[in-house]
This record gives structure tokens, sequence and C-alpha cells, in this order.
């Protein structure tokens, strides 16, 4: 059995895709694609896709994970080809590497964001990212299915800063806000940390925040950055392929 | 317009099924059509993309040169809101336009409750509610599908109707309204639909006048210029080999309420069923080929990606080569974790060995048949040949085959039909548990039976019939469910389903009203009616309130449209849409029908004159072919 671990994306107006929505997408791609699955025992046997840390409903992402089990040997970039013809663009399949090492959902420990908040001067989003950044913690509230909760939004984040835009011209006024968060229980999402900006500044954006998954992988605390979490696997020994037995002629 | 709605998505339920973008959707360059079409199936859009008849006229349009068409679905509230107060419009889900752009504007309708959806949609799309108000520019606002039939409660909001297959007619259609485009559009909005009436088959409700006797009923409906026919034709789609639609199904991202690549196996049937509007309206029976089917799983399959084939039909099991296809297509799928469904079958043994074929690998979940009326007698006032023996032999063979449970379905509130009639339900079900545990030696095996309200429908034996009030209904189904609840040995083995008699009042008076019903849909679309085949948004209160309001002024009321009966000499107000059915057969066979008199299928039967061949110039066309589905060389 060979393991594939895939980077994908949910751009453009398929970012409204539920992770429910995506899976069955994805495992009929797989079938219109002939991908040589291995399926789980049982009554009702599926496709084996581990799928990690889905982004939200609505936020966009370039650095979605996942990983199946084939059954015969495939090459990951032919794979990545096939599977790309077969899913709709927006859906796009942007890396494709053989599983050689364990854990990959142990390498995603944060996420990397962009927030685009249309119609906020870059002032204000400056402001409220420097009243967030002092403040000890910053509560904020979330709807679950078990009623409102409270938590605080401040210390699963790494970094957050406004990206000015000087060429922008004065009256297109929209601020672009970076944003580096460690995945802690309960998750923080770009939107806790936007309404904690409302809560610690009163940033109220007059449109939906237009949220997109930059990144996603290994947090290194030293230099605070999101590493690859397939180079790990990229880097790896290949694992030999089993030797044939029994080609001798005689 | 999509970055106006893409604002609003991020505050409703489910966005994705507003973005489009499905699996084998279709996005044609406006500028290069000069035909367009927006399609509505005026429901959920997880109820209407799964909707073959939208897929299928969507295909067939889009094909052609210089044609497009786009979907368009009922809104929820949380989006009508936020549309409202934006100024959004109506709009295509394939390249968010506005309805209103397009030169038709067509909605399937399979049920009467999607009329208010109808309104709303019309007034989100800023088109004139009534016919009358709309200007050039409006779309030609077309119906279709089964409810069209009898379009009249409607016929105010409507400029014209399509009754019957809708392949070769939006083609007819799209050919005439091109050559008008072209001609710089001449005489305008009537001139069209004058054309479009000419051809016999299109309904141009304005066209005619009805008018009533002084006791309400109709006195004759009669054309108001000539050149028009007094009688609309349906259309019939001969060979349905030639039309192997849809080719490319959608396939959404968003989940819908069927999952799988339907084929539809045949179309029409001639069982005879008396309460069955679909059977009497879609004859002749046309079989699609052994071969055909074959071919349109195989590609269908490569297109979509489903893991399950449903095999469509009024009555799947009748198919002349059924036996065959299931086999055939059990072989082919065996290693490819393809389920296979045959919904629609009827009660006898060969169902349940052709259910086994189709579960082979699979799990045997559950078994439905549909005897449809409780007593004997009742199943011949019918027309549905069932004996006891048959069904109690049927599920026997099935619990002997390891199913585990039973559905069966039935209707209350047929004509004729007494308490004893309905209670006999209960007895049966317990007779079906008896044998069941007999012949599996198991407790746990289930029977389930599902009850629906009758309702008299227009084109049928039945549409003189008066429908049983709510009130009994639900008495008679009150009585029922004691019954089977009371039993200690076997009520708890089985499941009790109904529905209460109310939205069938309300489906009744849609049904066989006529042109005085259009007030109340509109009274009940203002008085905020929405997504009325909904429990959670019906409101039965409502639709009286709003019939008690708006219909004295005609002298007539609901009970006089829905548990009244009809006499022969009656005006119907479908009168002048021809079925093909001749109506005079119709009445014999409601006579029939209260002498408990059978009628048996003319597949296998000379002819009973119900009228439809000759009058439409159609013929049955069934197998067998004799060929069969040879397994498919395996490509890896």
């Amino acid at each position: 059995m060979q393991r594939i671990r895939l980077r994908y994306t949910k751009r453009g107006r398929l970012r409204f895709t539920s992770h429910r929505d995506f899976q069955r997408a994805f495992e009929r791609a797989l079938r219109r694609a002939e991908v040589p699955m291995a399926y789980s025992a049982g009554f009702t046997p599926h496709p084996k896709v581990s799928y990690a840390n889905a982004a939200p409903t609505g936020t966009g992402s370039e650095a979605e994970y996942l990983e199946i089990a084939l059954t015969q040997h495939r090459d990951p970039d032919t794979l990545r080809e096939l599977l790309n013809e077969s899913l709709p663009p927006g859906l796009d399949i942007t890396d494709a590497v053989e599983a050689r090492t364990s854990g990959l959902a142990d390498r995603l420990t944060a996420s990397v964001w962009e927030l685009r908040l249309d119609g906020v001067a870059d002032e204000d989003a400056e402001r409220a990212v420097a009243a967030f950044l002092v403040a000890e913690t910053v509560e904020v509230q979330r709807r679950t299915k078990n009623g409102m909760r409270t938590f605080d939004a401040r210390a699963a984040v790494a970094e957050l800063r406004a990206c000015p835009q000087p060429d922008r011209p004065a009256d297109e006024r929209c601020a672009i806000l970076r944003l580096v968060v460690r995945h802690v229980t309960p998750a923080v999402r770009p939107d806790d940390v936007l309404s904690g900006l409302r809560a610690v500044a009163d940033l109220a954006p007059p449109v939906p925040a237009a949220v997109t998954r930059l990144a996603q992988g290994l947090f290194d605390e030293e230099s605070g950055t999101v590493t690859d979490p397939l180079a790990l696997d990229r880097e790896a020994v290949p694992i030999a392929p089993p030797t044939a037995v029994g080609t001798a002629s005689p | 317009m999509f970055p106006q709605l893409e604002a609003l998505l991020p505050h409703v339920q489910k966005p994705i099924q507003y973005v489009g973008g499905e699996l084998n959707s279709t996005v044609k360059e406006w500028e290069s059509c000069d035909v367009t079409w927006a399609l509505m199936y005026p429901d959920a859009y997880e109820v209407g993309l799964p909707n073959q008849g939208v897929m299928i006229l969507y295909e067939v349009l889009n094909e052609r040169e210089g044609v497009l068409a786009e979907r368009t679905y009922s809104v929820w509230p949380d989006l009508e809101a936020l549309m409202r107060e934006h100024g959004v419009p109506q709009f295509t889900v394939d390249s968010h336009r506005p309805v209103r752009a397009f030169d038709v504007f067509g909605l399937s309708f399979s049920t009467e409750l999607g009329y208010t959806n109808m309104l709303t949609a019309l007034d989100l799309a800023g088109i004139p509610l009534e016919a009358r108000n709309r200007g050039l520019d409006d779309p030609i606002v077309l119906a279709g599908g089964h409810a069209a039939f009898n379009p009249e409660p409607i016929a105010e909001f409507i400029d014209c109707v399509v009754i019957g297959d809708g392949e070769q007619a939006v083609l007819d259609m799209t050919a005439i309204i091109r050559a008008w485009k072209a001609e710089g559009r001449p005489g305008g909005r009537e001139e069209v639909l004058f054309r479009l009436a000419r051809t016999g088959g299109v309904y141009v409700p304005a066209f005619y006048d009805v008018e009533y006797l002084p006791d309400g009923r109709i006195g004759r409906v009669v054309p108001n210029r000539s050149g028009v026919p007094w009688r609309v034709s349906k259309h019939t789609v001969m060979d349905l080999d030639e039309w192997p639609y849809p080719k490319q199904p959608l396939v959404p991202l968003a989940e819908t309420v069927h999952e799988r690549m339907s084929v539809e196996i045949f179309r029409g049937c001639t069982r005879g069923c008396r309460f069955c509007q679909a059977g009497m309206i879609t004859r002749p029976v046309r079989e699609r080929s052994i071969t055909g089917i074959g071919e349109m799983v195989e590609k269908g399959l490569k297109a979509t990606g489903f893991e399950e084939v449903g095999l469509l039909s009024l009555s799947s099991a009748d198919h002349s080569e059924i036996g065959d296809i299931a086999k055939g297509l059990a072989d082919r799928y065996e290693e490819d974790k393809v389920g296979l469904s045959l919904p629609s079958t009827r009660v006898d043994a060969f169902n349940v060995d052709l259910a086994n074929e189709l579960t082979r690998n699979g799990r045997r979940s559950g078994l439905t048949f549909a005897p449809e009326g409780g007593s004997e007698r009742l199943r011949k006032v019918i027309n549905k040949m069932v004996s006891e023996e048959d069904l109690i032999r049927t599920v026997a063979t099935a619990y002997g085959n390891g199913w585990r449970q039973v559905k069966l379905y039935f209707m209350c509130g047929l004509p004729t039909e007494t308490d004893e009639d309905v209670l006999q339900i209960g007895d049966m079900a317990i007779n079906v548990i008896a044998k069941g545990r007999e012949v599996s030696g198991a407790q746990d095996i289930r029977c389930t039976v599902s009850i629906g309200g009758f309702v008299p429908k227009p084109h049928t034996p039945f549409q003189w019939a008066p429908q049983l009030s709510a009130e009994e209904t639900d008495a008679r189904l009150t009585k029922l469910r004691d019954k089977i609840r009371g039993d200690k040995k076997y009520g708890r083995s089985i499941g009790f389903r109904y529905h209460d008699g109310k939205p069938g009042i309300v489906e009744g008076l849609l049904s066989r009203g006529d042109r005085r019903v259009g007030a109340v849909i509109r009274a009940v679309y203002e008085d905020g009616g929405r997504f009325d085949g909904w429990r959670e948004y019906f409101s039965y209160d409502r639709w009286m309130a709003c019939a008690e309001k708006t219909l004295p002024e005609s002298g007539v009321d609901v009970d006089w449209y829905t548990t009244r009966e009809r006499t022969y000499e009656e005006v119907l107000p479908w009168d002048h849409l021809d079925s093909g059915l001749d109506k005079d057969w119709l009445w014999e066979d409601w006579q029939d029908a209260l002498d408990e008199t059978e009628v048996e299928d003319c597949r296998w039967t000379p002819c009973f004159d119900c009228g439809v061949c000759p009058q439409m110039d159609t013929q049955i066309q069934i197998g067998p072919t004799g060929k069969k589905l040879l397994p498919l060389t395996v490509v890896k």
C-alpha cells in the first residue's frame, strides 16, 4: 500500500464549500480519475482518505492537507495532474508527495492567514492590531453546538500585523492583515481574532472580511515561521520498491 | 452580479448552494447566443438540482449552437430577505445573471406546492407577477411539468404552458423565438405568444376566456382570437434511445436529496392505477433499450463518479428486459462498488429476485412495496391488482432471503373508502410480521406502514371524485394508529408513518382549481407563504384564511373545489388541455371503479381504448430486443 499526501486549495467561490461538501467532491473525483484507492473493511467500505484540520466554510485556503492510501503504486505528480483534471477549478491540488514519515497531523501546529478588510483604513487597522497585541487576554464569544462559548483569542496568536498598501488609491480603503495562529484547543479562528479586534478597538469592517489560509505547518518558535509540513517526506530517503522475486530466467 | 451576491453569502445557511460551478455544468458565452433560457425548479437547490426534467432540458438546450440555458432555484428566506434589502435580483447559479435578462423563464412544476415559490422568484427577478403587465423586455414565463396539465390556477401569472415531454418542445419554441427576434420582434410579446400558440402545442392562457355558470361551474372555455386551437395537445417523445439525456449529469458540491446517477429506463405506464396522474398523462409506454441503458450507465458513471445508479420509471420492474438489465449491470459493476437501485416496484415475488440480484454483495436492509389500498375491495376500485395472498407470498420470499424490513405504502381517502378498508391495513401489517417471523425465525424483523392522503388529480378517472376532508382523514388514520399500537403481539414490530390531512386539502384545491384560485395563491404569497412543500413553512391556516378572503366573490369555496363530487356534464377547468385520454373513457373507467371492475394492462392484453395512441399518433414501444449486456473491457 502506498500513501500519498496532497496539498490542496479552496479558491474563489469554492471557498463556500463545507468540509463535508469537499469530502464528497473529492471522493467522486477519485472515482472519476480511477485512482486505485484502498478501501476500509466492513459492510460499507470507504476509500481511505485522512483529512487534516479543514478550514472553516467561507474561508479560502491555499494550504489544506490530506492523505490517501492506494493499492497500487502511482507517481505523485501524475496523480496530481489526473486529480486536477477531475476536480472543479478552485479545488486544486498544488502538491503531492509520497508519505515517507508518520504524523502529518502532528506537523500542522500553526496557520498563516491573510485577512482582507474592504472599507477599512490602514491606520484604523494598525491601531486595532496594536491594541490587540498589548492586551494580556482578549475574551471573545462564539456560538458552538453547545451554545455560546467564551474563550481567549490572544494567547494563540503568534503574529498579527497590518500590511499597509501604499500604492492603493486613497479612496479605495482596504486593510490587509497577516495573522499567524497556533493550533490550540479550543481552536482560535480568524473570525475570533476579528471579534477580538472589535472587542479591543471597536474595529467593525463594513463588509465581511475575505479570509484566506496561506500556509499551514510546523511552527518554529525561534524564528516565528511556519514550515512546509511535507518537507520531511520530500527529503526522506525513498522507500526501495519491493524487489521482484522469481524473475530469473531458466 | 456575483460580487453583489458574494457579499451576502457569509450571512446565510449553506452558501455553497448559490455559487454554481457544479461538475458538468455549462456556462456559454452570453453574446454568442440569440435565444436564452433560465430554467427553474421552484424549490430549494437540494431538491431542485437532482431533478431529471430540468437536467435534461438544460443539456438539450446547451448542446445547440446559439442557445444557452442556465439554472435558478428558490432561495431560502434568509437569503431572500438579504436580496430584498440589498436590491439583488433572482439570479441563475451558472453565471449569476439576473433572470429578467433571459428570453424565456421556464419553470418545471412536479407539484402544485411550488406555485408560491414561483411568485417569490418572479418578484425577486423584477418581473411583473401578472402576465398582462409584462413588457417586451420581460422574459416569456413558461410552465411545464406534471402539475402544468392543469395550469389554470396559475393562468394569470404565466405567459404559456407546455404539457408533456419537453425535449423536442423546447427546441421548437427556440426556433420560433429566434425567428421572431431576428425579424426585430414584430408585434411585441403578443405576436411571439401567438406564433407559439398557433402551433397547437403551446397553451397561452391569455388567448382563452373562461365563462362561468350562475352556480359557479364553468360554462365553457373559448379562444378569444382566431388562429389558436380549441384544445392544446401534449408532447410525446418517441424513441427514448434517440434522447439519451442527461448524458453529463450535474454533480453538485452541496448535498442534495438524490446523490446518484439516474437513468430513465422507460417513460409512461399502462398499469392503469386510477389514482395515478403520472401513469395517465405519460402514455404510451416507451422503453429505452437494454443496450441504450447500459451505455447511459457507463458514460454517466464516468462523467460523475457517483456510487449509485437508480433505474427510474413509474414501475421499473415492468421493463420487458428488466431481469437481463439487473443481472447485466450487477455483473458489470460487481467489482466497482457501484450500488444499483430500483425504485417503484410492484408487489410480486419476481421483484424480490430482482432486489436480490441488485444487492448481491451489499446489505439487505429494506424492501418497499405499494399495495396502496388496505382491502382487496378497495384495490379493485383503484385498479391495483394485488391480492393479500400475493403480498404475503412476496414478503415471505423477502424475509426468507434475508431482508429485515419491509415498507408498505398506502393511501387514505380513496373513493368509496370506509373506516373498515383502512383498518385492514393494520391486519395486513400484522399478517406480514407473523409470516416474516415464521419464515425468518427472527423476532427483530420490521414492517413500516407509510400512508399518504389521496388527492384526486386532473386527467385521471378520479378527476370527478370527492376528496376526503382533512378531519375525516385524520380520524380514520387515528383509528388505524390505535389499532396497530394496541396490538400486543405485533404492534411493536410495526412502524406507522402518516401525514395529516391538511396539506392534502391545499394540494387538492390547487390540483383541481380553476382561474379563480389564482387570487388565493397570490394572497398566500403576499402574506408570506413560501416553500409549501416543507412542513416547517407550510401553513394550512394561512391558506384557508386567504381562501376565505378571496373566493367568496366567485361564490365558491375550498370545499367546492375539494370535497365536491363532479358530474359527467361538468366542464372541467383542464378540458381544453389534451392529454390524449378520451374523456368518455375516463368516465367509464370511473364508473368501473365504482363497480369494482378491474382493467388489464394494454402491454399484455388488447387495447382498451383509453384514446391516447390514436389521438397523439403514438404507439407502445416495448422489447424484448433479445440483446444482453456484455462485460465491459477493463481498461486499467
